[in-house]
């Protein structure tokens, strides 16, 4: 372990701890926007500056190790000063419309503002403008209120190994998006918009579906496949309108596209709500449990009886859990007689 | 002219084949062949192109050596040729009008060269021409009587600091990485070249690269890498070709490759990637990154690269003319390189002197020279005997020496307390025709277009000073924006990720510092020197228009107007302030205010 001083508090950390972990654990708070604990270090928003004994300059404590005895210290009037001015320059190069934000009050660029007190704004100046919309039909893309902070790309390549998107051009007009300018054509896992700090990456489906202060959470795990992600789904007047997914579940907060997209399915109108009956002239109708488990069950014996279990095969489900496929399994060979059993995900 | 040595020597340095250098040796070719000279003289004359020897402006210069005594003629054109070979070669009586000036020799005299010791003197193309002077000796005795601490020691002694810019200890850093456990270690040479004005690094690899490639085999041998880089820029296809021939060369003669000069553990070689035109690629991380395929784009140090560098392993990088010095230390010794320079800054530096200078060009003089000698002694002063206004050093991330300072010695620590850099080189001399706002604008265009955009300070934030000199320059600045530079620059400097915006307000804070006057007639909405578009108005000067019409004719908004014969007049208000009809009028009739 090595043995760290922050703003007077002494702590020890592992070997190869960054000092913003360290002031971490030590419940020391430094702002920081770029800086996400699943991805490697960027050290690009400057935010998470401090200074260190015996070093001349601030340095970002999201990608210096701690040394043993390193004395550091998180906040001075230079440094808060340094960091009022870096997020100046960040919100004079962004749109600051808030009010129509999807990400208003669950943004940390907003939260930042507000803590510094940022509202004249000295370094006014040329703001980008964006045209073009991204047309990918799950991830909004507004690149107007992109920081630049780089959690989208390294999320994209450390994570999902995509590379997706990285940083293309040059000094002001630096911009992060896909090869070519192309519309996003990825997996659409959206680990990119989990990281996002900003409003610059949102579901399309979120659009004015209702903000994050007047959401209930609702954790859960995710009914697509028996790998079973946590996923919190968000709702407000009783409807789905998001889901996230916490960093503090086994699957550290990130989904795939069906896991983080697919939730329109729980509130549509198409939704099956009774088992339907294949009539012979051709169509549904409408059946009681009890009636459909009979058919079902009717017709099993009967072509059993006439071409034998071996006629009969089931294909189960990996929506289904583990115990409800072991059942599965149990009455094909124990009831029907048969090993023609199998799995959605073995095709 | 019997049994007479004959050698010509012919610039063919980029600056030289711009001016026509191939056509010059095609023409002296020819020519030696049809005048039947060899057969006269009874000897073979050779002939080689040879890389810049400085003084590029006087291209193509050309050395006729005649049993060693040497005579140059500059500005040759290929028409030229054939009277040499007649009247000097045939008839041995040198052309005394074609031949160069006193200008010329004063532009050598207080040079000392190491690094450009054979630049201009051997053939860059042949191996052997290297090393005729010498070259390969290093190698030779590094690599088979000495250890690779004892390499480290000598080039400790001698004191050899980074010229890239940084000035970090050469052996210190050889040495780390000497000392560090690892199956893979690499050499790379830092030659991506990138500030405006400068052409140190290209001249040295186009004239001489065989030095540099001999500087790393020296490196690898003392740090223990096998693998070596050239990160050098696409848009120096001349060094690029030179480079590769040498190494082609230094591969046949066993200096690179496998069990080098026999030595059965040594293998080490080289290979080139050339950068895409990135200037933060010249930033050693950057310049990692791009060399492993990803966005040449800086991360935090630390870790250093000599610790964890290319694809993870120690990798000391070395700019070109810190590796060109290493052969001619090992060989002339540490002491000996010690003699020049100051007591923290030891040897001499490459700057490509450029500006208002009579003899622009490259030059090697010893650390610590006075500025004043380089600009009036080998510089020959300013041109049009107008008055030197400040030397800008250090390229995008240095600053502006004034004219008052000139007697500062260039060094790292003086200059870095003027508020300057030695940087890779560059210095750019400015008259009193040079507006300081302009030029730091212009420094800081560069570098904003340059910034990879990473960090905040440097993306936004140089935008955001380029704005408000934008606005200083048009007139609209206030005394608040002046304070909010000198803010906004220290705040850039203290917190951006990298070198590139860790300096890039420096031309801003070196002239507000020295210059600021300047700064506060444009508030004024003056323009000194008369460079600012939007603060000059021009007018006709009645008595001595002559009403020719050439301005009438020039100007591209119409704004001039006026009977033949007669005073014209322009409308300010339609006016775009080009200056075509000032360049125009021969009788000085048009006015810049």
């Amino acid at each position: 372990m090595i043995k760290v001083l922050i703003d007077g508090k002494a702590g020890a950390v592992k070997e190869g701890a960054t000092v913003l972990e360290a002031a971490r654990m030590l419940n020391i708070p430094i702002p920081t926007l770029c800086h996400h604990p699943k991805l490697s270090p960027f050290g690009g928003c400057r935010l998470c500056i401090v200074e260190i004994k015996g070093i001349p300059r601030p340095v970002t404590s999201c990608t210096t190790p701690v040394t043993e005895g390193m004395e550091v210290t998180t906040s001075t009037p230079a440094l808060e000063d340094l960091r009022k001015t870096v997020l100046e320059l960040i919100l004079s190069d962004h749109p600051n419309d808030c009010m129509l934000c999807e990400r208003a009050g669950d943004c940390t660029l907003q939260e930042l503002a507000y803590f510094y007190d940022v509202k004249e704004n000295r370094f006014a100046g040329e703001r980008r403008i964006y045209e073009k919309k991204d047309g990918n039909p799950f991830i909004e893309r507004d690149m107007e209120k992109c920081i630049l902070c780089g959690r989208c790309v390294n999320a994209c390549e450390e994570i999902q190994g995509v590379s997706a998107i990285d940083f293309a051009y040059r000094g002001f007009k630096s911009k992060i998006c896909p090869p070519y300018e192309h519309d996003l054509n990825c997996e659409f896992c959206g680990q990119c918009v989990a990281v996002c700090p900003t409003g610059a990456l949102t579901g399309k489906g979120w659009s004015h579906k209702g903000r994050q202060k007047d959401i209930k959470e609702v954790d859960t795990t995710c009914p697509y496949c028996g790998t079973g992600c946590g996923i919190t789904l968000h709702v407000k007047r009783n409807e789905v309108v998001r889901v996230t997914s916490k960093e503090s579940g086994w699957n550290e907060g990130w989904l795939c596209a069906k896991g983080r997209f697919g939730y329109s399915f729980i509130g549509s109108p198409e939704r099956l709500r009774t088992p339907l009956i294949k009539e012979a002239a051709g169509g549904f109708r409408e059946a009681s449990w009890d009636e459909a488990l009979e058919y079902a069950a009717k017709r099993l014996k009967e072509i059993k009886e006439k071409h034998g279990p071996d006629s009969i095969g089931g294909l189960s489900s990996a929506r289904c859990t583990n115990e409800d496929n072991y059942l599965f399994q149990k009455f094909m060979r124990a009831a029907i007689g048969t090993n023609n059993v199998d799995h959605c995900a073995r095709l | 002219m019997k049994n007479k040595e004959i050698g010509i020597k012919i610039c063919m340095g980029t600056g030289g084949i711009a001016a026509g250098g191939t056509q010059v040796m095609e023409a002296f070719t020819e020519h030696l062949r049809s005048s039947g000279i060899e057969a006269s003289v009874e000897k073979r004359c050779s002939m080689h192109r040879v890389g810049c020897r400085g003084l590029c402006a006087k291209d193509v210069l050309v050395d006729i050596l005649i049993d060693g005594d040497k005579t140059t003629y500059q500005y040759i054109t290929s028409e030229m040729v054939p009277r040499i070979v007649k009247e000097h070669l045939i008839e041995g009586a040198p052309i005394e009008e074609w031949t160069v000036g006193e200008d010329y020799h004063n532009f050598h005299r207080k040079q000392v060269k190491v690094v450009l010791s054979d630049c201009g003197n051997i053939d860059p193309e042949d191996i052997n021409a290297y090393i005729a002077v010498g070259g390969y000796e290093a190698t030779k005795a590094a690599v088979k009587s000495m250890t690779p601490e004892e390499v480290i020691d000598i080039i400790k002694k001698s004191g050899l600091r980074g010229r890239g810019g940084a000035g970090f200890p050469t052996g210190l850093k050889w040495e780390i990485c000497n000392k560090i456990q690892s199956d893979h270690k690499y050499i790379i040479c830092n030659a991506d070249e990138g500030d405006p004005g400068a052409f140190m690094d290209r001249s040295v690899i186009e004239g001489n690269p065989h030095a540099v490639i001999e500087g790393m085999i020296i490196g690898a041998y003392s740090i223990g890498a096998a693998g070596g880089y050239v990160y050098i820029r696409a848009e120096y296809p001349l060094a690029v070709e030179r480079l590769k021939i040498a190494l082609r060369q230094a591969r046949e003669n066993n200096f690179l490759g496998n069990k080098i000069l026999g030595r059965g553990f040594l293998n080490f070689d080289i290979k080139i990637k050339l950068g895409a035109g990135a200037f933060v690629c010249g930033e050693e991380t950057a310049l990692i990154a791009s060399i492993e395929g990803r966005r040449g784009m800086p991360r935090a140090k630390p870790p250093f690269p000599v610790y964890s560098g290319l694809w993870g392993k120690p990798t000391v990088i070395n700019n070109v003319e810190t590796l060109a010095n290493i052969p001619y230390i090992m060989r002339k010794g540490a002491g000996w390189f010690s003699s020049y320079g100051t007591e923290k800054s030891k040897g001499t530096k490459v700057f490509a002197l450029t500006g208002k200078v009579k003899n622009s060009g490259l030059i090697e003089v010893p650390m610590g020279i006075p500025l004043r000698e380089i600009i009036y002694d080998i510089g020959g002063g300013i041109e049009g005997e107008k008055a030197l206004k400040a030397v800008q050093t250090g390229g995008p991330s240095g600053g502006c020496i004034p004219a008052d300072m000139i007697d500062i010695k260039m060094d790292y620590e003086s200059l870095a307390q003027a508020g300057s850099i030695v940087g890779s080189g560059g210095m750019i001399v400015l008259d009193e025709d040079d507006c300081m706002v302009n030029v730091a604008k212009y420094f800081l265009q560069f570098t904003q277009a340059e910034s990879c955009g990473k960090c905040v300070p440097c993306r936004i934030g140089t935008k955001r000073l380029l704005e408000i000199l934008d606005k200083i320059t048009k007139g609209q600045g206030t005394e608040d924006d002046l304070k909010l530079l000198e803010k906004l620059g220290s705040d850039i400097k203290s917190a951006s990720l990298c070198g590139l915006g860790q300096t890039a307000p420096n031309p801003i804070l070196s002239t507000l510092k020295y210059f600021r006057q300047e700064y506060e007639a444009h508030l004024e909405g003056r323009c000194p020197a008369k460079v600012c578009r939007d603060l000059l108005t021009y007018s006709v000067i009645e008595k001595f228009c002559t009403g020719c019409g050439a301005c009438k004719r020039v100007c591209p908004a119409g704004a001039v107007t006026g009977e033949k014969k007669k005073p014209h007049t322009i409308d300010s208000s339609l006016c775009i302030k080009c200056g075509a009809c000032f360049d125009v009028c021969k009788f000085k009739a048009v006015a810049k205010e």
